[in-house]
């Protein structure tokens, strides 16, 4: 059973997207658009936030690890009234505080990233905070497939079920594309479920284009008491724009006019 | 001063409920009567700097102030980043504390020479930088950050350090020491004060009044910080530190160019050798008799 309310709001972030990297001439575009409907699912069914109160104390914490792929999170974030869906317009432009790699100057965001390997440590922080504090609210982080690479955040994996913390949820977008080439072939990751259930983590695997797998993984947390779960979310770099998809090199480059036409229209964008 | 750090530290928990104190799986023998006292407000992360200090904005963004305290190179230039990013650029109430600072643990050897580390964290603009030169100094700098929560550094010496003069609150300026009249000053910053002091009073002992200045604050250093340096012919700085980037650097930033700036630094070469701090400062010429024949020579011209 598919959300209509979160398939719409993944559908214009989606188009927001492609409209905010063609503007700007940025990249990144094709891990913002895998990563859309996971964030969808989120901030419509699994993150208590109140988008008029971003700094509530007791709102749910989300961290996006992948700080390049921005343009999906604040299209979302607008479109759940953070800020102001015009003020998109101004991304990536001089001076705006939509700058290319996420900020935490912007209504929504926690947390500042772009260099890889930051959230996941951070998250631990907040999520030992919370314990500690005796404060329910839950911690989220998304990182990409890539930056599993860094060994930061192995130095966190190891962590986090040495301390029992099942308040934090890891995410991975796992679109088997990274900046040089493939996963596999660059530093392969498999067997990636086997390598967390090895650090204790919880594991759950889901279409990450799937929302119903999506919303039955994030709305039953901890996947298992006392352990820390990650959700591997098979996902497709550049999912929605056919000639985007599982295309290595929309990782770097913006559309021009007629592709923008062709992934608006793609992507149900009648304006 | 490892020790005038944990009893201070241990003092001002009682009082300022948000200190937390997380190490990098060192500290043995320092740091148990704080995990005693306070087992809700310490965490070992493990032999993972990057990790720790990643953790620690965390932590710090949930409402603590937070010490991350490891020895020589790993708290700060292991886990750079993310004092950067992480902290500074998030204005988190974090402080780094490295024990070992300078050559403490020079007969370790390179890996744990910390004699890069001002020049490196300096120009984090964000972060308070304070370099402690005796346990009475390291108590002061304590007390000041408990009640200063925001991104710091503190770099201690190891253990054992005498106590050079009267302990008093830290401010941010440099503190005289020594008084004198002489044109020239000497300007030290850590424990290698303790060399300053012996050859000024060598001197002081044949008529030449060379007064004394500790640094145990050294950044920000605004108007106030170098108005206290200001009048002299000459500041000879003496730090365990390589030239680069360190306190004779920061007396060029920050005074009028028309003071003279002269540096007793670490030459990188005596960070190929090993040997007691002692000895490693003998080879640096930064032990008394080294400090002595440069303040000669400049009288002589």
């Amino acid at each position: 059973m598919a959300t209509a309310s979160s398939v719409e709001l993944a559908r214009r972030a989606r188009a927001l997207a492609v409209q905010m990297v063609a503007r700007a001439k940025a990249s990144h575009i094709g891990g913002a658009l895998s990563m859309a409907d996971l964030l969808a699912v989120l901030y419509t069914e699994v993150l208590n936030v109140r988008p008029h109160d971003p700094a509530w104390p007791e709102r749910d914490r989300f961290l996006l690890s992948k700080g390049h792929a921005c343009t999906a999170l604040y299209a979302t974030l607008a479109l759940r009234g953070f800020f102001p869906v015009e003020e998109l317009e101004e991304y990536g432009r001089d001076g705006s505080r939509l700058m290319a790699h996420v900020s935490h100057r912007v209504p929504g965001v926690e947390f500042s990233t772009g260099s890889l390997g930051h959230a996941l440590p951070f998250g631990l922080g907040l999520a030992l905070g919370a314990r500690w504090r005796a404060a329910r609210h839950r911690v989220f982080v998304l990182v990409s497939d890539g930056e599993l690479d860094e060994g930061s955040n192995w130095e966190a994996i190891l962590f986090a079920p040495q301390h029992g913390l099942d308040n934090l949820t890891l995410l991975v977008d796992y679109n088997r594309i990274q900046s040089l080439g493939a996963v596999a072939e660059v530093l392969d990751l498999a067997p990636l479920a086997d390598k967390f259930r090895a650090f204790r983590w919880a594991v759950r695997e889901v279409d990450g284009h799937d929302h119903s797998q999506l919303r039955d993984a994030l709305t039953r947390l901890p996947a298992e008491p006392g352990r820390p779960t990650v959700i591997l979310a098979h996902t497709i770099k550049g999912k929605g724009v056919s000639y985007m998809e599982d295309q290595l090199l929309w990782h770097y480059k913006s559309p021009d006019a007629a592709q923008l036409a062709q992934a608006l229209a793609e992507l149900g964008d009648h304006r | 001063m490892r020790t005038a750090f944990i009893q201070e530290f241990i003092r001002q928990a009682r009082e300022h409920p948000d200190l937390f104190l997380v190490v990098g799986d060192l500290g043995f023998s320092v740091v148990e009567p704080f995990a005693a006292e306070f087992p809700d407000r310490f965490l070992n992360a493990g032999v993972a700097e990057q990790n720790m200090t990643g953790l620690a904005a965390g932590l710090a963004a949930s409402g603590y102030h937070v010490f991350t305290y490891s020895i020589a190179n790993f708290p700060t230039l292991r886990c750079l980043e993310q004092i950067r990013n992480d902290v500074c650029y998030h204005g988190l109430p974090v402080t780094v504390v490295s024990v070992g600072a300078g050559l403490s643990y020079g007969n370790l050897g390179y890996s744990h020479h910390a004699v890069q580390d001002l020049g490196i964290l300096r120009t984090l603009g964000e972060l308070t930088v304070l370099s402690p030169a005796d346990p009475g100094e390291t108590r002061a700098c304590v007390r000041w950050l408990a009640n200063h929560p925001g991104p710091s550094y503190l770099r201690l010496g190891k253990a054992g350090e005498p106590e050079l003069h009267a302990e008093q609150p830290l401010e941010p300026v440099p503190v005289k020491v020594l008084d004198g009249n002489a044109e020239v000053a000497l300007v030290a910053t850590g424990s290698v004060l303790k060399s300053a002091l012996e050859a000024a009073r060598a001197v002081h002992a044949e008529g030449w009044q060379v007064p004394v200045f500790s640094c145990p604050w050294l950044q920000p250093a605004d108007e106030r910080w170098t108005a206290a340096l200001a009048g002299f012919r000459c500041l000879l700085a003496v730090e365990e530190h390589v030239a680069a980037g360190g306190l004779a650097s920061l007396l060029r930033d920050a005074l009028p160019p028309a003071a003279e700036v002269r540096g007793l630094a670490v030459p990188l070469a005596v960070t190929r050798q090993v040997g007691s701090q002692e000895y490693l400062r003998r080879q640096a010429g930064l032990d008394a008799a080294g400090v002595l024949a440069r303040l000669r020579a400049w009288r002589t011209g």
